[in-house]
Parts: structure tokens; C-alpha cells; sequence
């Protein structure tokens, strides 16, 4: 099971995520990200990925649906904490071009 | 070359099995001692296969997957079957970041990974009749 915890500062909120990021868990992510958005306006999407053990490309689907919307919204985007699993799917995608990750 | 072991296993189309069909393999594959990050791979791949089965395959209906996992001395090779739709144009669904369902936000990213995360690739499909993954990684000698 994937677990989401929430913190929301200002206007930057930041998603913790812990577990496996696959297909069958991002439609609860994204949902619960997405729910955020339409509240409360965001200049800053932050995703922890520091609790992440395992990302296919459903990941890189739901971050660059959630990349599309912020900046649609006029706000950014940044990925933290990725281990070196993550890392190397991100990079491969060519996310690391379009939002910060460190 | 000879196997030196082999198993199969058949699960629903659910995906919830995506995990536990990578976890499966990996823990087949572990006989042949590989590193945590071929193992990761492994799991990345199959991952894959199995989403693109359940998702595109069945169409998120209900069907049957297999796989059939077969160690070699330095590698494993990957079957991962599903009898679904099929795939229109494979040389198409091997573009980078093409997808059939932009509307799922799928970043079309599946062959892309498996084609880069393991050694070799075999894509076999037929409209209507289903889709065969084939794939071997080789493990580094220790």
C-alpha cells in the first residue's frame, strides 16, 4: 500500500509518498493531489520521494499529468529525495528536463 | 543453452497483481545472486508488461495473464502473455513516449523501459488473439 501524507505551507504544498509507486496506486494519488489543487491555489508542488521504493513509468504518468496542471495554474513543480531506482526511471523519461529534482 | 530451472504462474487481470507479479520474478531471478540493481530493473521491466497487459491488453476487463520465468547459468528470460486485444501497430508502441491512452495519462513510456532496462526485447501480437512479451536480462558474474 502506498501511503500520502500531506503538508501544505502557504502556497507550497508537498506530498510525502512511501511504498510502491506503480499503476495501481496512482489513481489514489493523484486524485488526492489533484482534490488539492481545485481547493486551494498553489504556486508550488513539491513530491517527496524519499519513501519511495519502486516506480514504473505510472509514475512518470501521473508527474507529468500533475506538471501539466500546475502549469496550467501558473505554478511550478519540483521532485525531492528520489533513491537511485527512482533516479534512474525519471531520467530516462527526460522529467529531469522539464522540473528540478535533487 | 540449457535452462537450469523454470516456472509459470497465471494470474487475473487486476492491479494489484502488477506488484505481485514483479516480486515473483524477482524472488525466482535472486537463485542467480544478481545485484539489487539488476533486480530493480527486473522489477521495473515486468512491472511494465504486466501494467500494459492489464491496461491495454484486457482494457481493464477482467482476462488472464502468465508469465513463465526461465533461469539460464547468467540470465533470466521473461514471458509475460495476455490474450486481449492485441496491439495495432507494435513498431508504433515502441516510439518513446507514444500512447494509445493519453486520456489515462499513460506517459508511454513501457517499451521504452523494457527495451532499456533489459538486455533484449521480442514483441509478438496478433489483433484480437493477444500479446507475447519475450525479454532476458543477464546478470554480472560475481
Amino acid at each position: 500500500m502506498l501511503e500520502i501524507t500531506l503538508k501544505r505551507q502557504n502556497r507550497v504544498l508537498t506530498v510525502y509518498l512511501k511504498g510502491e509507486l506503480d499503476h495501481h496506486a496512482v489513481s489514489k494519488v493523484k486524485e488526492t493531489i489533484d482534490l488539492q489543487l481545485v481547493k486551494m491555489p498553489l504556486s508550488q508542488l513539491i513530491l517527496d520521494m524519499s519513501a519511495v521504493s519502486f516506480m514504473d513509468s505510472s509514475g512518470i504518468g501521473l508527474i507529468v499529468g500533475r506538471y501539466n496542471k500546475m502549469k496550467c495554474l501558473g505554478g511550478s513543480m519540483k521532485i525531492k529525495n528520489p533513491g537511485l531506482n527512482i533516479l534512474k526511471v525519471l531520467k530516462m523519461s527526460g522529467l529531469s528536463k522539464l522540473m528540478e529534482i535533487s | 543453452m540449457q535452462p537450469i530451472n523454470r516456472m509459470k504462474i497465471e494470474f487475473e487481470s487486476k492491479s494489484v497483481n502488477e506488484s505481485f507479479a514483479r516480486i515473483v520474478a524477482a524472488a525466482f531471478a535472486s537463485q542467480l545472486d544478481p545485484t539489487i540493481e539488476e533486480l530493480a530493473d527486473l522489477k521495473t521491466a515486468v512491472s511494465e508488461a504486466v501494467t500494459n497487459a492489464i491496461i491495454h491488453g484486457y482494457e481493464q476487463q477482467e482476462g488472464l495473464i502468465f508469465m513463465e520465468c526461465i533461469l539460464y547459468e547468467d540470465s533470466i528470460t521473461v514471458k509475460i502473455t495476455d490474450h486481449g486485444v492485441g496491439i495495432e501497430d507494435i513498431e508504433k508502441a515502441r516510439i518513446p513516449a507514444f500512447t494509445s491512452k493519453p486520456e489515462l495519462e499513460r506517459s508511454g513510456m513501457g517499451f521504452s523501459i523494457m527495451e532499456s532496462f533489459m538486455d533484449s526485447l521480442f514483441i509478438a501480437s496478433e489483433k484480437g488473439a493477444g500479446t507475447k512479451i519475450t525479454m532476458t536480462k543477464k546478470f554480472s558474474k560475481r
